[in-house]
């Protein structure tokens, strides 16, 4: 950091008063960061690598009553949540594009607008959750299935809700940290040189994105029957 | 820094790729290819996964070849789980036991 000196003296406290004391040089301390991040999202697709691994061995098992599931979910809503994710993503990216030019502007507005993308996700999520329900499709509870293989049906709707589920807590869990980031952001705590919680929020939120882009085909486009 | 900085018009070019990968395998789904149906969505989510994670969460740009590591093993540790699993249903069919 050669130009440290021409920085405001605001940035320079700021950066100061970041640089936890273990650390050398705030370069350092970024890198700790992110290394930590990628160790962590290892183990997020551990988390969600054993649901898959479920998935496929009763698919294999089960191949026609999966299929028929899949025709019960909502094609367009589902390939609409895709569009939406990507979307949010793609502000995601421009907000850690912000963070790093030291545009407060830029950063405060992407994040907002990642945010209002992950409710609408959400939203759309829960009209699905709200058909599922209506249609009698909710496993354990309320099930009904005139296919030839109930049970086996009853499965992948099983694996459908935990999938989902637990990937739409991890959506809850982005917009509370962006939200959180937002705060921050807004009060001016991040600089050029300081800014790893806003990248590690984007870490996360891309990672949830392609849990999100290996499911939609694994639930919504085994069935072939859509029109 | 050990990211460079990347070009908001490749963020910008990234998206659209997703976008029309996603056209293209919500597309392709409606027609139905049997066996080739599953690979063939599964391959452009592996497709639209890389570009997610190589441009967006800038494993591309990263310096810290450690992180690129740790990439690969989230990928490598999954697969051994699935693959080694995978091996036991897939074969279970293939030999008679007698009494079985």
């Amino acid at each position: 950091m050669s130009d440290t000196s021409l920085k405001l003296s605001g940035n320079e406290a700021l950066n100061a008063r970041s640089l936890h004391e273990q650390y050398a040089e705030l370069d350092q301390q970024r890198e700790a960061a992110t290394l930590g991040m990628w160790v962590f999202l290892v183990t997020e697709v551990m988390f969600f690598g054993g649901m898959i691994m479920g998935y496929i061995a009763y698919r294999f098992a089960y191949p026609e009553a999966f299929r028929e599931g899949s025709i019960h979910m909502l094609f367009m809503a589902g390939t609409i949540n895709t569009a939406v994710l990507i979307t949010a993503s793609l502000f995601v990216a421009f907000a850690v594009h912000g963070a790093r030019e030291g545009n407060r502007k830029l950063l405060v507005w992407c994040l907002l607008i990642s945010m209002f993308l992950g409710i609408c996700f959400l939203a759309i999520k829960g009209y699905e959750y709200h058909d599922h329900w209506v249609e009698h499709k909710v496993p354990g509870i309320d099930f009904q299935w005139d296919g030839p293989d109930p049970r086996h049906a009853e499965l992948f709707f099983v694996l459908y809700f935990f999938l989902t589920g637990f990937h739409a807590l991890h959506m809850l869990i982005g917009v509370t940290v962006l939200g959180i980031i937002t705060c921050f952001a807004w009060k001016g705590r991040y600089t050029p040189e300081y800014h790893n919680p806003v990248e590690n929020a984007a870490l996360y939120w891309h990672f949830v994105d392609i849990v999100w882009i290996f499911l939609y085909p694994m639930l919504y486009l085994i069935g072939h029957q859509h029109l | 820094m050990a990211t460079k900085a990347v070009r908001k018009r490749t963020y910008i070019w990234v998206w659209i790729t997703l976008m029309c990968l996603t056209g293209l395998t919500g597309g392709i789904s409606l027609i139905n290819l049997h066996a080739w149906s599953a690979p063939i969505a599964f391959a452009i989510a592996v497709i639209k996964a890389l570009l997610v994670a190589t441009f967006f969460m800038h494993l591309l740009y990263e310096k810290q070849k450690i992180v690129w590591v740790w990439s690969a093993v989230g990928i490598v540790w999954l697969t051994i789980m699935i693959v080694l699993t995978m091996d036991d249903y897939v074969t279970r069919g293939f030999l008679r036991v007698a009494g079985k």
